[in-house]
């Protein structure tokens, strides 16, 4: 396909308003297969480089002759174009609109991005996927590194090689499988040293009205109490009645009967619709200053962003303390495995453990908790908060995830190596990005379309020495505790870096940071003298 | 009763807890054991047992970790009995500091001695009886002299270049006779006198004439504070209108002036409604309201509402005599208002289990952070009348000691960068709060007064200037700690510088004498209070320009659960960066030396003849000038190690969901479910 069938007018006079605190920037608008440029001349410091991937929505209003498009982009900015001539305005927001409209995945920018820093392939050997094993393999030989998904067979969503107990045999892995929806059986994500506790998390077993059985599966969870203390607990990311729902078609929890020490407890997460919405309803309350204090504090309160945040760290909590103050093994699983279950692992595991708070670690987590255990990201950040379409897929669940971890990093902020810039960092790459980390939804998918030859690794751009002053947090200092976080609601906060970041300007804050920078590597300066 | 003595060795946390050299031989006059100190926010009752001793001036819990808990009974606001239960009776007291205690205390006896103790002992009906009479700080005559003349308004008001060409100090109020809540020293405009500043007080309500606040040398204009005129009463005062004349002429850049009266126009409405059944207010209506067109139009009915509410346009100043007089309403809630609404947000915030919706919900409905909003509005409207417009401006609102005060306090923190030191926050309080007349022994309930007159007007004030801080992290050298370390002695009655209502009341209590002052105690500490992030501005007036759109309001937890450790961060920031900065200094300071050193070296052997090996020497001194630097870094781990310190008080069992353990352990169900008889196999 070509993508100049889709541009219909590469080029017009412009003048860019990008928002509050930003002055306005006169130049010539350019459109490319995957970029909106927009250049005063010569380089200058306001050109817009956007990533058309990046656009949410366009909207389009046209006065007289002339006529202005709001691109609302997913990273939540919104920017204003005001276009000379009525044609060209009309032009230019159908090229956008069907160049953003693309689906396919191999023709989007990540396949054509070459930047002369980095060499493709130099970030295979980042997060290798059998490291996650390795570590363990360091503490205990009770687990074994399993091939049984090496071709996707057993488990579309699932990366090939998965972590198991050493008893227990692919075959009843296999079976297992069939018995979980998706073919998610039980893996294990986490094993805390301190006490040799570890979580696991797997989809909904596939229990039907019936209430089947499964030999295997019980088998494989009565194996994994055998190794990890005796007791265990499987925290269900949905609501009692919501399991009661699944049952009828063909999902449900595990029986109490057939799973012998394993203990239940619903935490309900919301996820999908209900989250899409929150978020929306968030976004639109924070991009409108024109709200009196009373209608700002009641939409804040009505989107109710916050009780899912609440929630979400009430909920990874409960499972982290569970391991470390009363050493039980958690089996985490909501319906499909693929969301709320991995906000609760991966959150749980950056409370426990001080190797997922470094900024490699940090990398590992990502990767291993949500890249590779098959969060569909391409689903999932099709859209962001602006876009007019029903949505279909989409839910802001690893936004929510990254939230969260900012609540943390507000309550010990001295305890991650990485600061809000990587989160921020993160999440934007996470909807629209030139690097193919986050593409597709399955390692499946990614192997498919060859994304890790193909593409460069967004980890491999951020390890650049470049971009430390915007990611790191200059005052960490490593901490070997467990980071216990209030959840109180007077103790979080709404996430202003993000959800007000193109709404007010951002000089005060940008300042402090500067200076805090200074502060500390002043005294490293000292250190070399 | 008992009377023993309680040795203590570890200084209390608390702010205003006695130093321990005090402390040693403290008395205590009852003393409970096995009482028990609930955890607010649990809803699991979670509880601490210890030992409660009340002395003559605080209440202490010692629990059976050793660790203290000091009130003072000046900062207990209530005590509250609540009904007995099986565990002993319940005994609740919250704090003017926001300290909310609840004890269980076993016997019933016991618990009511201890409730009647309080009541009276936090209940002083004379100013003679409260704390900073009795307390000793150990510091002599002359240290106590020198305390109080830290802060001098005199000196304040020559900074600001004052008197000037165009203002004066005036001797009128000198015997406190036109005025009786305005301190001595006055200024005024030079135009101003003795007959117009005469006339003009007994126009105003109080007798509290327009006086200067604060001259904005560069822009020659003035912030004014004055109280209500009375114009209700009679329709006008030729001095009044010739003191307003004489202020807007002191200002040669602009001809014309701001009237900001900081009062809701609806409330002055309704206010006035009430007061017109009195009859004895004289209302001369203008000719211009008979020949509005559509009161003649309408009924009877209609043109007594329209004479009442031109009458209410009555509690402010006339235009219409008035020249060059902007009018300016912006509004500020009145003190009974605000009242209410921080009792509202406190009672949401002391809910168990608070969900998020609530909480949000609670905010909105108490209204809280609306008020603050409309105080720093306010003071953007009084700054910007200063900065863009060079017009001096006339801030009252009723009686002007209220939110005149926050007002022109805030405003001149916008403009002014002196402010915004610590020195300049005291001189800011001393001025515009303390010597204007707020009247703080009645706002804060000092004594055992009309329960109608407290409010949280200086706690609102301090409240915005946190929010400042919030949105301009460089601007202020202090920090938050002190700000909350000033609302707390406003309420302690430990210093002498915020009781009475007024400087004459003050001068009257012979608090110089007989107290001390806070001030020079809070410059001993300042290392405390210094922000970090503070970068002085190169010029006087840079001024601050806050957005005040609703979301960069924020609840300030730090103020309202000041005391609810659980619900903070728990790592600070702030004692690493003043570590870092401390280092930083000294490490610079080190530099300085070495290379005086180095000099000093190079000059000796430039005296002799340079050899090799005499430079061999020199360097031969700069390895052993590392181990030093070394040693300081080590040192420098100490906070690290405290801030992690801090962290291991966080534990599960601090947080709500830690009561969520008990699923964790509750035993399996011996009977088998249901569910296994109709199990089937699959695969």
């Amino acid at each position: 396909m070509e993508f100049s069938e889709l541009i219909r007018t590469g080029r017009a006079e412009a003048l860019l308003l990008p928002g509050p605190g930003q002055p306005p920037v006169r130049g010539t608008l350019c459109i490319t297969s995957h970029h909106l440029l927009l250049s005063a001349g010569h380089g200058s410091p306001g050109d817009l480089w956007l990533l058309l991937r990046n656009v949410d929505a366009v909207e389009k209003r046209v006065a007289g002759n002339s006529g202005t498009i709001t691109l609302k982009c997913k990273n939540l900015h919104v920017l204003q174009l005001e276009i000379e001539g009525l044609e060209e305005t009309l032009d230019i927001a159908s090229s956008i609109e069907a160049l953003t409209s693309l689906e396919s995945v191999t023709t989007s920018y990540p396949f054509f991005y070459r930047p002369q820093s980095l060499r493709l392939g130099d970030a295979a050997n980042l997060h290798p996927p059998d490291h996650f094993y390795q570590q363990v393999a360091l503490q205990t030989d009770a687990w074994r590194l399993s091939a049984v998904n090496r071709d996707f067979d057993v488990c579309a969503s699932y990366p090939p090689a998965l972590v198991v107990p050493v008893g227990i045999g692919d075959e009843v892995l296999a079976r297992s499988a069939r018995f979980r929806q998706g073919g998610r059986f039980p893996v294990l994500c986490y094993y805390h040293t301190t006490n040799g506790t570890v979580m696991l998390r797997s989809s909904q077993p596939l229990q039907g009205a019936n209430r089947r059985r499964c030999a295997e599966d019980e088998e494989l969870l009565r194996a994994v109490l055998a190794l990890g203390g005796g007791r265990g607990l499987v925290l269900d990311t949905r609501s009692a009645q919501a399991v009661q729902q699944a049952r009828i078609t063909g999902g449900g929890t595990e029986a109490k009967a057939a799973y012998p020490g394993w203990k239940r407890l619903h935490r309900p997460l919301e996820r999908g619709r209900p989250l899409q919405d929150s978020f929306v309803r968030l976004v639109e309350a924070c991009t409108d200053p024109s709200l009196s204090m009373d209608r700002w504090l009641s939409r804040l309160d009505g989107c109710r962003w916050l009780t899912h945040v609440k929630e979400t760290l009430t909920a990874a909590c409960l499972a982290a303390q569970g391991m470390d103050r009363e050493g039980v093994c958690i089996l985490v699983h909501g319906a499909e495995g693929t969301d709320t279950t991995l906000l609760v692992t991966s959150l749980a595991q950056l409370i426990l453990d001080p190797k997922c708070r470094t900024m490699s670690g940090f990398q590992s987590l990502l990767e291993r908790e949500w890249i590779q255990a098959g969060h569909p990201f391409q689903q999932r950040c099709a859209h962001s908060a602006y876009a007019q379409a029903r949505p279909k897929h989409e839910a802001p669940v690893f936004l929510l995830f990254l939230d969260c971890v900012w609540q943390l990093s507000r309550q010990f902020p001295l305890s991650l190596e990485f600061g809000e810039g990587m989160l921020l960092a993160v999440f934007e790459h996470a909807y629209a990005s030139p690097f193919g980390t986050f593409l597709c939804n399955s390692e499946k998918e990614r192997y498919l379309c060859e994304v890790k030859t193909k593409t460069h690794s967004l980890w491999s751009s951020l390890n650049q020495s470049k971009e430390r002053r915007r990611l790191r947090n200059p005052i960490y200092t490593p901490n070997p505790l467990a980071l216990w976080p209030s959840v109180e609601p007077q103790s979080l906060q709404l996430w202003a870096g993000l959800f007000l970041r193109w709404t007010r300007p951002p000089e005060p804050a940008q300042e402090a940071w500067e200076q805090l920078w200074r502060i500390v590597t002043e005294q490293e300066g000292g250190d070399t003298l | 009763m008992l009377s023993t003595h309680i040795s203590l060795e570890d200084t209390p946390t608390l702010y205003s807890a006695p130093s321990s050299s005090t402390k040693r031989s403290y008395i205590w006059r009852l003393k409970v054991e096995q009482v028990k100190l609930l955890d607010r926010f649990s809803t699991s009752n979670k509880s601490l047992t210890g030992t409660l001793y009340l002395t003559a001036t605080h209440l202490l819990f010692i629990d059976s970790l050793q660790k203290e808990t000091w009130i003072l009974h000046h900062h207990i606001a209530a005590v509250e009995k609540l009904a007995l239960t099986t565990a002993g009776c319940p005994l609740v007291i919250q704090c003017k500091n926001f300290r909310i205690v609840h004890f269980i205390v076993p016997r019933e006896r016991d618990c009511h001695d201890i409730y009647n103790s309080l009541l009276q002992l936090s209940r002083q009906a004379k100013y003679e009886d409260l704390y900073a009479f009795s307390y000793n700080p150990k510091q002599n005559e002359s240290e106590q002299i020198q305390g109080w003349q830290l802060i001098d308004l005199a000196e304040e008001y020559r900074r600001m270049d004052v008197p000037n060409l165009n203002w004066k100090l005036s001797d009128a109020n000198r015997d406190y006779k036109i005025c009786e809540t305005y301190p001595r020293d006055l200024y005024v405009p030079r135009a101003a006198n003795k007959p117009t500043i005469v006339g003009s007080s007994k126009f105003r309500s109080k007798g509290r004439f327009p006086v200067l606040s604060y001259y904005h040398q560069d822009k020659q204009a003035a912030i004014c504070r004055c109280s209500q005129p009375l114009s209700g009463f009679s329709a006008r005062c030729l001095e009044d209108e010739h003191m307003l004349q004489a202020i807007n002429k002191a200002n040669p850049s602009n001809r014309y002036m701001y009237v900001m009266d900081t009062r809701p126009k609806h409330r002055m409405q309704s206010w006035w409604a009430s007061k017109k059944d009195i009859g004895r207010i004289v209302v001369r209506i203008s000719s211009k309201i008979w020949r509005d067109e559509k009161i003649r139009e309408s009924d009877e009915k209609a043109r007594l509402n329209a004479m009442a509410n031109r009458a209410a346009g009555k509690g402010y100043e006339n235009e219409d005599n008035y020249s060059n007089i902007r009018f300016q309403f912006v509004g500020i809630e009145n003190i009974h208002v605000m009242r209410t609404s921080l009792q509202k947000l406190l009672e949401v915030n002391g809910t168990k289990g608070l969900s998020v919706s609530d909480f949000f919900s609670g905010l909105e409905s108490s209204g809280w952070l609306r008020h603050i909003k409309a105080v720093l509005d306010a003071a953007i409207f009084l700054a910007k009348a200063i900065v863009n417009e060079s017009a001096s401006v006339l801030v009252h609102c009723s009686d002007g000691w209220d939110r005149t005060s926050q007002v022109c306090s805030l405003g001149t923190l916008l403009l002014d960068s002196y402010y915004r030191t610590i020195k300049g926050f005291m001189v800011l309080i001393e001025k515009d709060w303390i010597s204007f007349g707020h009247k703080f022994s009645d706002r804060c309930g000092h004594l055992d007064g009309d329960p109608k007159e407290v409010s949280p007007v200086f706690t609102q004030f301090l409240e915005c200037v946190w929010h400042l801080t919030e949105q301009f992290p460089q601007a202020f050298e202090y920090n938050e700690a002190f700000l909350l370390q000033i609302h707390e002695h406003v309420h302690s009655c430990q210093f002498g510088n915020f009781l009475g209502n007024c400087q004459k009341e003050r001068e009257d209590l012979k608090l110089r004498e007989k107290t001390y002052s806070l001030w020079p105690f809070l410059l001993d500490d300042q290392e405390k209070y210094l922000n970090p992030f503070y970068t002085p501005s190169s010029q006087k007036f840079t001024v601050l320009e806050p957005n005040t759109v609703p979301f960069n309001f924020k609840f300030w937890r730090n103020m309202y659960h000041q005391f609810d450790r659980t619900l903070h961060p728990r790592q600070s920031v702030f004692k690493l960066i003043m570590n870092k900065n401390d280092q930083n200094k000294q490490l610079e300071k080190e530099i300085k030396e070495l290379e005086s050193k180095i000099k000093q070296q190079k000059t000796r052997h430039t005296d002799t003849v340079l050899t090799k090996e005499s430079l061999h020497c020199i360097h031969a001194d700069s390895p052993a000038l590392k181990p030093s630097l070394c040693f300081k870094k080590e040192q420098t781990l100490l906070p690290v190690n405290d801030a992690i310190r801090t962290i291991e008080g966080s534990n599960t069992a601090d947080n709500r969901y830690s009561e969520y353990a008990e699923e964790f352990s509750k035993t399996e169900p011996a009977v088998v479910s249901l569910e296994y008889g109709v199990a089937r196999m699959t695969c």
